[in-house]
């Protein structure tokens, strides 16, 4: 549906040391039909200026953007359809609702803006403009001033606004991100069901990985205008490739360790307080220095005492407890490092006792050190 | 949550209250302060509207409508008022659409010389409004004007003629689009250009985008910048008096100055003009506060800062360069270059190669040697440097007690100190000749007079930096220095004006560039000895000493840039770098 090729942005720096900075550095996507697409990064990693060049709303230094059969941008046959002739639908971060519109006024502007040609008469556009209010449950609000709207109405108004004129690719910008947690969580499923329902391909940008992981069909981690990692939503999580991923999507603890040997795609890691059995399906020979990603609610702990010559069960004591509602955390000290571990909150063992962790084998991902 | 600055008096206790010496708190510092401020802004705004009025409807037999009976009756009376709203309109017309159409090129699309353009703007701010119509006379006058002589080959001699209405509009227009630059340029930048965009990206067109969104979004500004120039149009005294006169086109500023300048001055018919001339600016006034109130459902711009992303305005790029520069080369460059070049000339005539080569400092010379300019040029920067202290610091505390306190009535200290903003520097000058030669207080003839008039006229803008920046700090700051032990005043000085500094100094800027320039209240109110810049200036156009005027305009505008240099460097230095 979307194909983004070796897209290339850069924007006129602030510091005087360097000329301009890559915003988005040889990024390639693509996004099948039906598919809703997520780049999750934290600010200033090129996924909204991702989003902006495929909007129209940026023009790329390189690459091309195709939405189907259509090229919408490239370099090489120097190619650039304006964003208002892109035909694609999109949701701002702040909602972007014209205040000096009523509700109606806003979702119909898109079909009263056609060329001449191919405009609607009155009465097919009042029915598809309350058509697409129903879907998005505003319809009873179609003539009351667009700022009196709470939160939630405008971000389903600006979802209206961007799907009237049913686009073949639906662009979301952190859409979520002004609205209080309650809400978010409710909009989230809302979204979801809506893209589903409709059958639209959408690209969905954010920052908040519990949004990407629950809403995406593939998930694009960035940072510093590059992929670091693309895959499904349970594959990043419990694989992570690099640190950055692992350290940004949930908690994990970090080991650093030596491979001692592999059997197939189990490794045997020697750390510094002793051994971790991983599984991994990327290729490290004995002697690759590593780091183990170990999720906390991957851990368990128990009250007891241990050797540490079995793989995968350290000895430690137990810091710091805090108690956090669905979950208890325990920091536990295991020589001179802290591990997390995150358990089922009917566990509680206090302070200074000596504690057994098990570290889940196929739970621990390896990431090659240094990245 | 701005109460504990206000009740801090009563914080010392309820007994404090109740003992017979409760009078020392109430005349504690603080109070005395406010007290004074609130009423020099009251006697500052309502006693010249008194003697104004009081002057136009009475005479020594009391109530009298035979002063507006006999303003109302002068011949042409007719064409003077037609003229006046003619002018008005035009020149408000051409600023607004000018400065709207530049400011949104500037900040919203992709023209190029940017920077050039924001200095630009600001140079028609501190060249006065006389020495522009003046270098204007030198551009466009049918004799000697230089476009006309540019355009002779093509059209013909003496194609334009400044001395007209249409020329009158030009000009005025010309001088007040940087203004309205300004304003527009503040209010698309607080725009959130995500409303654009998603416009452009429901399939619409630039041109739609602009007429259905932005304009829509910008109303409000607009308005307002609308009112703005209506008001100053209707009080522009330069223009009309330099070009108009001539020509016998008469408005109402060259009106009440001329029936005071008759023997003996007819104080009546002045004030029935002022009067009416009044009332038109208050219409103005109330239907653009009616306007605002029904733009107010408009106003969800943020204010907060935007990564401006300019669009792309394609082949329309380069006509709008075009245009800009022509702006820039024809109204903003050529005015300041022919004065320069016309302070280096012994006789006024066009450029030429051989006048080119006959220049001379002579009139520098003149200027410094003539003590009668020099004591204008002190008296102007006297004034000029006096009035913006003067007013900024007063307007401060007005602005606290209006922010900050719960005070009842507080709104009415705001709504006197914006008063004087209706009232055309003109009039403001026949309100205080008809207080002062009636009142007891002998400043009349003085310095002091002039120094009351600029304090009355700029309060309102005083008025706007100040409190616009005050409610940009927290009350908490101020309470936190009260928790920390500090006294009314240490907090006031201590934590709130140099928190205010910024704005201070934008306002102490501006207010000092216009008081230097001031023309129209001076030229009621001064006395021989007493003369400012302006007035020098003026008295030198009268005599026919063009090119002594120009070098004085030179001297006066170099002057004026180094000032504001220095209090751009100062201000910095004493409060709170913006970020």
């Amino acid at each position: 549906m979307l194909k983004v090729d070796h897209l290339i942005k850069s924007f006129p720096s602030r510091h005087r040391d360097e000329d301009r900075v890559r915003a988005v550095n040889d990024v390639s996507l693509d996004v099948e039909d039906g598919q809703f697409f997520t780049m999750l990064g934290p600010s200033g990693c090129g996924k909204t200026t991702t989003l902006r060049c495929v909007a129209g709303l940026e023009t790329p230094d390189a690459g091309e953007i195709a939405v189907g059969e259509r090229v919408l941008f490239s370099s090489s046959q120097k190619i650039k359809a304006p964003a208002n002739e892109r035909g694609l639908g999109m949701v701002f971060q702040s909602y972007a609702i014209w205040p000096h519109m009523n509700v109606y006024k806003n979702v119909a502007f898109p079909l009263e803006v056609l060329p001449r040609g191919k405009r609607l008469a009155k009465r097919d556009l009042r029915e598809r403009v309350e058509r697409v209010l129903a879907v998005v449950k505003l319809d009873h609000l179609a003539n009351r001033q667009a700022t009196d709207l709470s939160g939630g109405q405008q971000q389903r108004l600006a979802l209206a606004r961007a799907l009237v004129m049913e686009p073949p690719l639906l662009l979301l910008d952190e859409p979520l991100s002004n609205l209080d947690a309650k809400l978010r969580e409710d909009m989230r499923f809302e979204l979801k069901r809506l893209q589903r329902e409709l059958g639209i391909t959408a690209v969905y940008v954010t920052h908040d990985q519990s949004e990407a992981l629950a809403m995406s069909n593939m998930v694009a981690v960035m940072k510093e205008g590059e992929v670091q990692q693309l895959g499904r939503p349970r594959e990043i999580y419990e694989h992570p490739r690099t640190r950055f991923v692992a350290d940004f999507i949930g908690t994990s603890n970090f080991i650093d360790g030596v491979i001692e040997r592999s059997e197939g795609e189990r490794y045997l890691v020697e750390t510094a307080y002793g051994k971790l059995a991983a599984t991994s399906g990327a290729d490290f020979a004995p002697g690759t220095k590593v780091v183990v990603a170990a999720r906390p609610e991957q851990i368990e702990i128990e009250p007891g005492q241990a050797n540490g010559s079995v793989p995968n069960e350290w000895y430690g004591t137990v810091g710091t407890r805090a108690f956090v509602g669905e979950s208890v955390d325990h920091v536990v000290t295991v020589g001179d490092s802290e591990i997390r571990v995150r358990s089922n909150p009917s566990v509680s063992i206090s302070q200074g006792t000596g504690v057994v962790l098990t570290f889940r084998e196929d739970a621990c991902s390896l990431i090659p050190a240094g990245e | 949550m701005s109460t504990g600055a206000a009740q801090a008096p009563v914080g010392v206790g309820r007994l404090a209250w109740l003992r017979t010496t409760d009078w020392r708190a109430l005349l504690s510092a603080r109070n005395l302060i406010i007290l004074g401020v609130v009423v020099a802004i009251g006697y500052l705004a309502l006693v010249p509207l008194g003697y104004l009025v009081w002057g136009a409807f009475f005479d020594e037999s009391g109530l009298t409508l035979r002063w507006f009976r006999d303003a109302y009756s002068a011949v042409g009376l007719r064409e003077m008022m037609v003229n006046s709203l003619v002018f008005a309109i035009g020149s408000t017309t051409i600023s607004v659409t000018l400065g709207t159409v530049l400011a949104y090129l500037i900040v919203r699309t992709d023209v190029p010389f940017k920077a050039l353009m924001m200095a630009a703007s600001l140079i028609p701010l501190i060249l006065p409004g006389i020495l522009h119509t003046i270098a204007w006379i030198f551009l466009a006058s049918p004799r000697v004007g230089l476009y006309n002589k540019l355009l002779e080959p093509v059209l013909g001699a003496g194609t334009l003629n400044i001395f007209s209405l249409g020329g009158m509009i030009v000009v005025e227009g010309l001088h007040l689009a940087p203004l309205v630059f300004l304003l527009m340029v503040a209010a698309f930048r607080s725009m959130d250009p995500a409303l654009e965009e998603s416009a452009l990206m429901s399939g619409a067109r630039l041109i739609t985008v602009v007429r259905r969104v932005t304009l829509p979004l910008v109303r409000p500004a607009l308005y307002a910048a609308i009112l703005i120039m209506a008001v100053r149009t209707l009080e522009a005294f330069e223009v009309p008096a330099l070009l108009g006169i001539p020509e016998g086109l008469w408005v109402f500023t060259s009106r009440i100055w001329r029936v005071l300048g008759s023997y003996p001055p007819k104080y009546g018919q002045a004030g029935a003009y002022a009067m009416s001339l009044l009332v038109l600016t208050s219409i103005g006034v109330f239907w653009h506060s009616r306007l605002a109130k029904r733009a107010k459902s408009f106003q969800t711009v943020t204010g907060k800062g935007f990564r401006p992303r300019p669009i792309e305005l394609g082949r329309w790029r380069w006509p709008a360069t075009g245009m800009i520069l022509a702006y820039f080369v024809f109204a903003v460059l050529a005015p300041l270059l022919i004065l320069v070049y016309a302070s280096t000339q012994k006789f006024y005539s066009v450029p030429s190669a051989q006048t080119l080569s006959h220049m001379t400092l002579h009139n520098y010379e003149y200027t410094f040697r003539s003590s009668g300019t020099l004591v204008a040029l002190k008296n102007s920067f006297i004034l000029g440097i006096g009035a913006a202290t003067l007013v900024m610091l007063a307007m401060a505390i007005a602005a606290w007690l209006v922010v900050r306190t719960r005070l009842r009535g507080r709104w009415m200290v705001d709504n006197l100190a914006s008063l004087p903003m209706v009232i055309p520097g003109l009039v403001m000058g026949v309100a205080l000749l008809f207080v002062y030669l009636r009142f007891p207080l002998p400043i009349y003839g003085t310095l002091w007079i002039l120094l009351l008039a600029y304090f009355t006229r700029y309060m309102p803008y005083g008025m706007r930096y100040a409190s616009s920046s005050m409610y940009q700090i927290s009350g908490e700051l101020e309470e936190s220095a009260q928790t920390s032990g500090a006294s009314w005043w240490q907090s006031f000085r201590r934590i709130v004006l140099p928190l205010l500094m910024p704005g201070l100094v934008a306002g102490w800027i501006y207010i000092m560039v216009v008081s230097v320039r001031e023309l129209s209240s001076s030229i009621l109110l001064y006395s021989p000895g007493n003369e400012v810049l302006a007035i020098r200036i003026w008295e030198q156009y009268q005599n026919g000493q063009f090119t002594e005027l120009a070098a004085l305009g030179v001297v006066m505008v170099a002057a004026l840039v180094v000032l504001v240099a220095v209090a751009y460097k100062l201000g910095a230095k004493i409060g709170v770098k913006e970020a």
